[in-house]
């Protein structure tokens, strides 16, 4: 039988990434992202992978896509003309946000803009209590009023937002009838259906967004589908989601708010099968590009997800300073530290760096196109790590006087120091801020680093990870073939899926089995309705998760069930396990304390295709050097000879101690003198503590 | 490790010590039970070193534990006694002199031990719902009346709490459940610090902090000399009049620079109030720190060096440094007025820099409910405590208006409505913004908000209001006009007082306007282009557009249009 030709495809800020895949076989390009009609870049790329490959585009078979589309449109204000209607009394939720400064010493401090300006926010008279009792009846004719209001302005989409709409949704669902009716064509959000969780800025806000890209995303995933079959690409479309699942074209359509951070997303389902394939149940996953480094936990091979993140973060990546999205993400912590991140002294003479960037103009100073100031790569070129003359496949020549100059000029003068410690200590502090914002991460997570393997690509990532790795007490790191195109690989792997959450308070003492089990179906086939849509065979699993809190908290922990636990619905065994993940989580549980559930889960996905295990391999010699070069270490503050290896020349077992340089086309992987590296089977290099 | 190595790594710790602390006071917010600390992030959290000074604290959202933090550990030390200070062992207090100001903020300390040595200390403040006596509130005559008080003492001696405590804690305040949970979270969230700073001397081979703390200490204490040295060395005053409980307060300051510190004398302020609205210096220190910090040394974190050359003096039971037994529980409401006081002083030193006042205090009230008593009250009726935050607006900038709803000095959040209401039978009807209410000026004053309080059907209730800014709006600069000041009455026009607990019959709401910030600079002034986007957006109504901002009937006319249609013409 001929294997399928699966096309993964990801629009990133600089590159749109395009990998086929047929069988064993791959193929990738990387194109620059065409920002005007993106899909440019798309039948670009699809063409030259064909070529590669040998195919006809009509052979392919599948295309997953993910894309940066929806988060930019949300970050640059792209959106559709879109009105909110809300309680009265509640018309400016998403303006008042938490009523906190987000940055407390700053006098000048300016608050992001709402989404929806003011007069673009409508209230009808009507509330629902806490439980979902109706206080005030919503009146039908008022909001046939406020259709031909909203009509005469010309919203192009319509967020619905009504106060508890969390746990009774029917004045929501009443504005739609009536809009659906008055309005014709007018897309609507509601958000009972976008976010149904409690706490009404994250809610709003949310179902804001996604009115808001609406009409944008439609147009263009429209237009991606007739574009692609034009090319005879006459094969379905699917995306990729943020919570690295994949849905529908359709549902992406209707719910485009859940594309935001689809790319990440993408690396982390990449970095979850590298971990399957070696059989890792710790992973910390590492992405480093040249503007932001994104790094998740992946236990047991699955990424971690969240329902809350903040996109467009307009303050230094500070949070709190962008917005709060509440859907199912992988959660991941982002910071502004990529290679193109610009270093300053501030004023206690520290170094400091990012998390504003030199993107591609002028880039760092060592790119010869103006600039000035010293980035992460140019410290990374005068510490020895990078060769000036084979950057980027030689197609970018560097200068390493330029970033000496840079370097000088706004480092090393001013805190008396040589140029090398100045660079040092440049690399020392991205390494550190990208190593607290992983141990704060795992804090968060209630994990310990020390047994986890790191997993690292993209373009600046295996240049850091040997670092990062002593920093964080890391002893071991894998870096996988395809680091470059990672997340375009990672949307070939990820399941179809669809999480459904629910807000529904219950103390688990006071559980009602047989409510429970209802709920879990409703919500089962809520979400298995949506994995069916996209694969109609296949078989549908679905995972359990309560979120649960000593009754009193405001945070509550994830708690995963088996499908015999849900189907049971034991009050004992939900407190059984929610105290032992709570002890691990903060080392002990609280005496006495009731104990209550808030948010239900049901995950639906289909099994992904069994991963490879890696087969073993026995240590085998050295390839051949073809040169050397003095390497910074950072650990040891000093410079040492290193071997410079080919990626090419490794076969499996092939293995070499630090320091040493390996080259390939796309990045530099870096091996500290710590550390000593092999070549596994799967063409992985595994990066462990020498000796180990 | 040479000296030349320390330099970078040195950089590496002090880093690391930051995010050790904020690592703390996020452990905090997860574990916490009041709404205080886990919705609105009232807590803050700092790492010492052995002798007690403090070297890097979490940015959170209390100014006012900043200095009072900074303070606190030498009281522990002193208390305990060094001899008595052993592994294992967590303290606590809630005393307001010694720790942050009132009953209400429960401090634990925590010793942190490296092989076998003292190597520092962790220590955390939260601000609970409860603390017992009359509830939180102005109406108390004496700290005494205020709740319960812990001496600084034992909550865990070598791994053991003390049940005899707990017990005592349990007996004597409204929530018993959720303020013991509350302890034990300040407890884990100081543990968690232990623990990542034990693995942080155990990389770095470190025995002591010694080496790490003279590094922080030496170029914190630099950073802040080579501000102050580039001030003028001049003098000047500020003043101040706030509602007080019953009667006006005067807050009056002299700042001053002395090329090596900077001088706060609160010389000439009213004296205690009877009620419980007066201020341990710590708290005046905090926010006059605060104050200072944000207009001279913003970035500079707080420690005990960079905070040393601010010094705050106040004679002795004025109502900034009011001394044993004198009523402090609601010590916020004039130690957030502090900042725009020393602000009236510096704009007479540093023009250009300071912003105008605005609403100062947050707006912050406690909702006791309980079933209805005049008529049979339904089943399942309830009792209740319930603590909302909420912000007036802020002064306006030299070059920015003023921001709507967000509070300052204070930077706490307010809790969710939804979260608020699944906390207990009350119904928060409206929370807005309020138009008009941001002071006019070149830059407009930020707005106010309205709220509207009820109870659920059965229900009746004791609403404790902490208001200020009623007969004392905040004050513009530069010819800026001044913000709306505070309004209270129930939904039937019944007037209500700005402070203190007041009764709410069955059927009745509150209904509540907090005051805007004030403006900055000639209203004429004001970019024609933001006046008619104000309107647009209804941040100012057409009456304030036409009398105060001088738009024509055309211009209004064209702008309401527009802003019917969505647009901001």
């Amino acid at each position: 039988m001929a294997h399928a030709a699966r096309l993964g495809v990801d629009i990133g800020g600089t590159f749109t990434d395009v990998v086929l895949e047929i069988g064993p076989e791959r193929h990738s390009a990387k194109v620059l992202t065409t920002y005007a009609a993106p899909e440019d870049a798309i039948v670009e790329g699809m063409h030259r992978v064909c070529a590669k490959a040998g195919i006809q585009t009509s052979a392919i078979t599948q295309i997953i896509h993910g894309t940066t589309l929806a988060t930019n449109a949300l970050i640059e204000r792209r959106g559709a003309k879109t009105a909110l209607i809300t309680t009265q009394g509640f018309r400016d939720v998403i303006e008042m946000r938490t009523e906190s400064r987000f940055e407390q010493y700053d006098l000048n401090l300016t608050l992001p803009e709402p989404l929806l300006p003011r007069n673009r926010r409508y209230v009808v008279e009507e509330r629902m209590g806490a439980r979902g009792d109706v206080l005030i009846p919503l009146q039908r004719a008022e909001v046939e009023a406020l259709a031909d209001t909203l009509r005469e302005a010309g919203y192009q989409s319509i967020a619905v937002g009504l106060l508890h709409s969390y746990v009774n949704d029917s004045h929501e669902r009443l504005i739609r009838d009536v809009l659906v009716e008055k309005l014709p064509g007018v897309m609507i959000s509601l958000s009972s259906e976008v976010s149904p969780q409690m706490r009404e800025y994250e809610r709003f806000n949310t179902t804001i967004a996604n009115a808001y890209i609406k009409p944008l995303m439609k147009s263009y995933l429209d237009r991606l589908a007739e574009r692609l079959a034009a090319e005879g690409a006459d094969c379905p479309v699917f995306l990729m989601h943020s919570g690295g699942g994949i849905i529908s074209i359709e549902s992406a359509a209707e719910f485009p708010v859940r594309l935001v951070e689809s790319g990440p997303a993408g690396g982390a389902v990449f970095a979850a099968v590298i971990a399957a394939r070696h059989g890792l149940d710790k992973v910390l996953s590492f992405d480093m590009g040249g503007t932001t480094a994104k790094i998740c936990l992946i236990r047991n091979q699955t990424p971690k997800t969240a329902r809350v993140f903040e996109v467009a973060r307009t303050y230094r990546f500070k949070k709190g300073s962008g917005m709060p999205i509440s859907i199912p993400v992988i959660d991941m912590v982002e910071i502004g530290a990529g290679g193109g991140s610009l270093a300053r002294v501030d004023a206690m003479n520290q170094i400091r760096v990012g998390p504003e960037s030199a993107g591609s103009e002028p880039g760092p100073a060592c790119y010869g196109r103006g600039g000035e100031r010293p980035a992460v790569t140019d410290a990374d070129l005068i510490l020895g790590k990078l060769d000036p003359d084979s950057f980027a496949g030689g197609t970018i020549p560097l200068y390493p006087d330029a970033s000496k100059a840079a370097l000088d000029a706004v480092l090393a003068d001013r805190l008396q120091m040589p140029t090398l410690e100045a660079a040092w200590g440049l690399a020392e502090v991205v390494d550190e801020n990208m190593a607290n914002a992983a141990r704060v991460h795992a804090v968060e997570n209630g994990e310990d680093l020390s047994d986890y393997t790191m997993i690292a690509f993209g373009g600046a990532a295996p240049l850091h990870a040997g670092r990062l790795c002593e920093k964080l007490g890391v002893s071991r790191c894998l870096i996988p073939q395809g680091a470059g195109v990672g997340s375009a690989i990672g949307f070939l792997r990820a399941p179809f899926s669809f999480e459904s959450n629910r807000s529904v308070f219950m103390t688990a003492k006071g559980l009602d089995p047989a409510n429970v089990r209802a709920l879990f179906a409703d919500m089962e086939q809520e979400a298995t309705r949506f994995v069916r849509s996209c694969d109609a065979t296949s078989q549908i699993k679905a995972d359990y998760k309560v979120y649960m809190r000593y009754k009193g908290q405001g945070w509550e922990i994830p708690v995963p069930l088996t499908p015999e636990q849900a189907q049971e619905a034991d009050p004992q065994t939900f407190l059984t396990r929610f105290e032992e993940d709570y002890a691990n989580l903060f080392g002990r549980t609280v005496e006495g304390m009731e104990v209550e559930i808030t948010v239900w889960s049901v995950n639906a996905y289909t099994p992904t295709a069994p991963v490879d295990q890696a087969a073993p391999v026995t240590p085998d010699t050295a390839p051949p050097q073809t040169g050397q070069r003095p390497l910074f270490d950072a650990a040891l503050g000093s410079s040492h000879s290193a071997g410079i290896y080919a990626r090419t020349a490794f076969g499996p077992g092939s293995s070499i101690q630090g320091p040493a340089i390996i080259t390939e086309e796309e990045t530099t992987i870096i091996l500290p003198s710590s550390r000593q590296a092999m070549a596994l089977a799967d063409g992985c290099i595994d990066i462990t503590v020498k000796g180990a | 490790m040479t000296a030349k190595l320390s330099k970078v790594v040195y950089q590496v710790m002090w880093n690391r010590l930051i995010s050790i602390v904020e690592e703390q006071a996020q452990a905090l917010v997860r574990t916490a039970f009041s709404t205080s600390v886990r919705e609105a992030g009232d807590l803050s959290a700092g790492v010492y070193n052995a002798e007690g000074q403090m070297l890097a604290q979490a940015v959170t959202g209390t100014p006012g534990h900043v200095n009072a933090m900074a303070d606190a550990v030498p009281h522990f030390i002193r208390r305990i006694g060094r001899e008595n200070i052993h592994d294992g062992d967590v303290y606590i207090t809630n005393d307001p002199w010694e720790g942050t100001g009132h009953l209400h903020d429960i401090t634990v300390c925590t010793p942190s031990f490296h092989q076998g040595q003292l190597a520092g200390f962790f220590a955390c403040t939260a601000h609970i719902v409860d603390i017992g006596g009359r509830g939180f509130g102005a109406d108390a005559n004496s700290v005494y009346e205020e709740g319960l008080y812990i001496p600084i003492m034992k909550l865990i001696d070598k791994g053991t709490v003390d049940a005899t405590l707990i017990r005592i804690i349990r007996g004597n305040v409204r929530e018993p459940d959720q303020l013991v949970g509350d302890v034990y979270a300040l407890a884990t969230c100081n543990e968690i610090g232990h623990r990542r700073l034990i693995g942080m001397m155990e990389e770095f081979d470190l025995s002591d902090l010694s080496g790490i703390s003279d590094f922080i200490l030496t170029n914190s204490r630099e950073a802040t000399l080579a501000r102050i040295a580039a001030l003028p060395h001049l003098t000047a005053e500020g003043s101040m009049t706030i509602d007080g409980y019953d009667r006006p307060i005067d807050l009056k300051v002299k700042v001053s620079f002395h090329g090596d510190h900077v001088m706060c004398d609160w010389e000439g302020t009213s004296g205690l109030d009877k009620k419980g609205i007066n201020v341990p210096l710590v708290y005046t220190k905090a926010y006059a720190c605060y104050a200072l910090k944000c207009a001279i040394a913003p970035e500079i974190p707080n420690n005990a060096a960079s905070l040393e050359p601010f010094r705050i003096t106040a004679p002795a039971n004025s109502i900034v440094n009011a001394v044993h037994p004198a009523p402090v529980a609601l010590r916020h409401v004039i130690g957030h007025m502090v900042p725009d006081t020393i602000y009236d002083a510096l704009d007479k030193i540093l023009p250009g820099t300071v912003p105008a006042e605005g609403a100062g205090c947050l707006c912050n009230f406690q909702v006791s409910l309980r079933p209805r008593t005049d008529a049979p009250a339904p089943a399942g009726a309830v009792r209740s405590e319930v603590l909302t935050f909420n912000s007036g607006g802020s002064g306006a900038r030299p070059t920015l208006d003023g921001m709507s709803a967000t509070a300052f000095p204070s930077g706490v959040m307010t809790m969710p409505v939804e979260a608020t209401e699944q906390v207990g039978p009350v119904i928060i009807w409206r929370k807005e913004l309020r138009p008009d209410s941001g002071g006019a000026g070149r830059y407009r004053g930020g707005l106010g908000q309205f709220m509207e309080v009820g109870a659920r059907e059965g229900h009746e209730f004791d609403i404790s209001a902490m208001f200020d800014r009623v007969n004392h709006p905040a004050r513009g600069r530069r010819g800026g006009l001044e913000g709306a000041p505070t309004t209270i009455a129930q939904d039937n026009g019944a007037a209500m007082k700005g402070k203190g607990k007041q009764f709410v019959p069955h059927g009745r709401k509150v209904m509540m306007a907090f005051p805007g910030g004030a403006g900055y600079g000639a209203v004429s002034q004001r970019d024609r282009a933001a006046i008619r986007r104000d309107l647009a957006l209804g941040y100012i109504t057409e009456g304030t557009a036409r009398t105060v901002y001088g738009l024509t009937e055309v211009e209004i006319f064209e702008v309401m249009a527009a802003a019917r249609k969505g647009e901001t013409a």
